[in-house]
């Protein structure tokens, strides 16, 4: 953990404590005025950290507690192991993550000029895996890949997203938008009805959160695992009964823009707990 | 006059698939909307059973309207609030403006969060298994109706 990191830990463990005293019940719902969020709110952008119960922030945390950590470890060790006919790792070429690394996650997805569309973290991971290492890609949703992902992520902890939506971006945060906007499934919702018109609110047992990235991948506790972002998506999709995308598709990859830049101020705090 | 014209797919299909796609699928039946705020026929000859529409109305992969809506149904725990409650809601409307509430209240307001619980045509990207279903079959709605009838009572106890 850089000094930095330390210090934002230290300072959310402040915060908790007076959030556990202003919210009483961890699920009252909160509508971010009583308590001082930190970085976790910036002006009107609030955190999924902020709409979760005061046990699974602490869970988040606390490095020895939050389970995500067994994956993120798991990153670090393939941070150095050579693989692939190039029989190199990724610290031969980055060398120490710490520094490398840092910031990179507040910038992605980006454009990226060869492929002439988005490429987010995990597609970076692999572009690296076939064309640097001449490995196979790793598969989504593996350990592995969540475990690297999690770990590069982890490098910008504390820092603010600050996604690029201008320029050769610029069709693909339309398409993102688009999609965002866009009813769809039998229930016939599109994400704004739910994180933009209705977060705070109840829907069942659920506080509908702004539904941003930036903690991504996460722990879930009802998935008993880490998870990315694109299976989120495929979560949502499907509990409006509407057919979900591929994982790393140009869609959910559009629409990662999208939402990553709803987020843009707010820090990147990979891996991230959540219900 | 009761109307009661399920639309089979097939007929639907070959009658239609010509022309624009086909309005309604199987299991949707044909309704009428009157003065463009209410449905005040039927949807089935058999009358609506409140009972059986509670049950709908709390069952999670049918009506689950507490997902969105406070109810007077004490013994489920997590009632929603994106959509307003409905202490009392039999008072307010008639029975035929409840059931276009429920079978398409994009009819009223084409904003709405809330689904058209018997309405399949223009919808996007659905779910394979769900396509050409609506969420509750025309007796479900009945059911509901006739359960929304008997919240006559604005105060939450
Ligand atoms: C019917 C309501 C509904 C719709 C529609 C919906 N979601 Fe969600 N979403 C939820 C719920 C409930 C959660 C879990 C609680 C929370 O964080 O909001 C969630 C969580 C999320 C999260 C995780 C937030 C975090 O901090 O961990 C993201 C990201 C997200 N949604 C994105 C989307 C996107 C993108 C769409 C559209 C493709 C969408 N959602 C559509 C209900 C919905
Ligand atoms: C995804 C959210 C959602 C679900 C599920 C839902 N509703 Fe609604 N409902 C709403 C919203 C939002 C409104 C407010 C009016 C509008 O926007 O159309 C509403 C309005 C209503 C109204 C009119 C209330 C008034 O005071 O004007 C009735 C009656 C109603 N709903 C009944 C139901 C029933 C019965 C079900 C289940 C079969 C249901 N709703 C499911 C969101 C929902």
């Amino acid at each position: 953990m850089t000094t930095a990191n330390k210090a934002f830990g230290l300072l959310s463990a402040g915060l908790l404590g007076l959030g556990l005293l202003a919210t009483g019940p961890a699920n009252a719902a909160d509508d971010g005025t009583r308590i001082d969020w930190g970085p976790y709110k910036v002006d009107e952008k609030r955190s999924g950290y902020t709409y979760a119960g005061a046990q699974t922030r602490a869970m988040q945390d606390d490095e020895f507690q939050n389970p995500a950590f067994l994956w993120l470890e798991r990153g670090m060790d393939l941070w150095e192991t050579a693989d692939g006919a190039a029989n190199t790792s990724c610290a031969d070429c980055h060398g120490d993550a710490e520094e490398s690394m840092a910031g990179v996650a507040t910038r992605y997805p980006i454009y990226f000029d060869d492929w002439g569309k988005l490429m987010n973290i995990e597609q970076r991971i692999n572009w690296c895996r076939e064309t640097q290492m001449q490995a196979e890609p790793l598969k989504w949703e593996s350990d592995a890949l969540l475990g690297l992902t999690a770990f590069v992520k982890n490098q910008s902890k504390g820092m603010p997203i600050d996604v690029a939506v201008d320029g050769p971006a610029a069709p693909f945060f339309e398409q993102g938008k688009a999609f965002y906007e866009t009813r769809r499934g039998q229930l016939d919702l599109a994400c704004t009805h739910c994180h933009v018109d209705n977060e705070g609110n109840l829907i069942r047992a659920e506080t509908l959160s702004q539904g941003q990235a930036n903690g991504f991948p996460t722990y879930r506790l009802k998935w008993q695992s880490v998870g990315s972002l694109h299976r989120r998506f495929r979560g949502c999709n499907r509990n409006i009964r509407a057919q979900p995308y591929p994982y790393g598709s140009d869609e959910y990859t559009n629409l990662e823009l999208y939402v990553t830049w709803r987020g843009n101020g707010l820090p990147v705090e990979s891996p991230s707990v959540r219900k | 006059m009761v109307r009661h014209r399920t639309i089979l797919l097939a007929a639907a299909a070959l009658g239609l698939a010509a022309a624009a796609p086909p309005a309604q699928a199987a299991g949707v039946v044909e309704y009428a909307v009157v003065d463009g705020y209410t449905i005040p026929e039927p949807l089935t000859e058999t009358p609506g059973d409140p009972v059986m529409g509670r049950k709908w109305a709390i069952n999670r992969k049918l009506g689950n309207c507490l997902s969105c809506h406070q109810m007077p149904i004490p013994e489920e725990q997590f009632h929603g609030e994106t959509g307003p409650a409905l202490y009392g809601v039999g008072d307010v409307y008639s029975e035929g403006e409840l059931r276009l509430r429920i079978v398409d209240p994009k009819a009223l307001n084409p904003y709405s969060m809330m689904p058209s619980f018997h309405k399949v045509a223009g919808l996007n990207r659905v779910l394979d298994g769900f396509e050409n279903k609506p969420i509750l079959n025309a007796q479900q709605i009945e059911d509901i109706v006739a359960y929304l009838m008997t919240l006559k009572d604005t105060s939450r106890n």
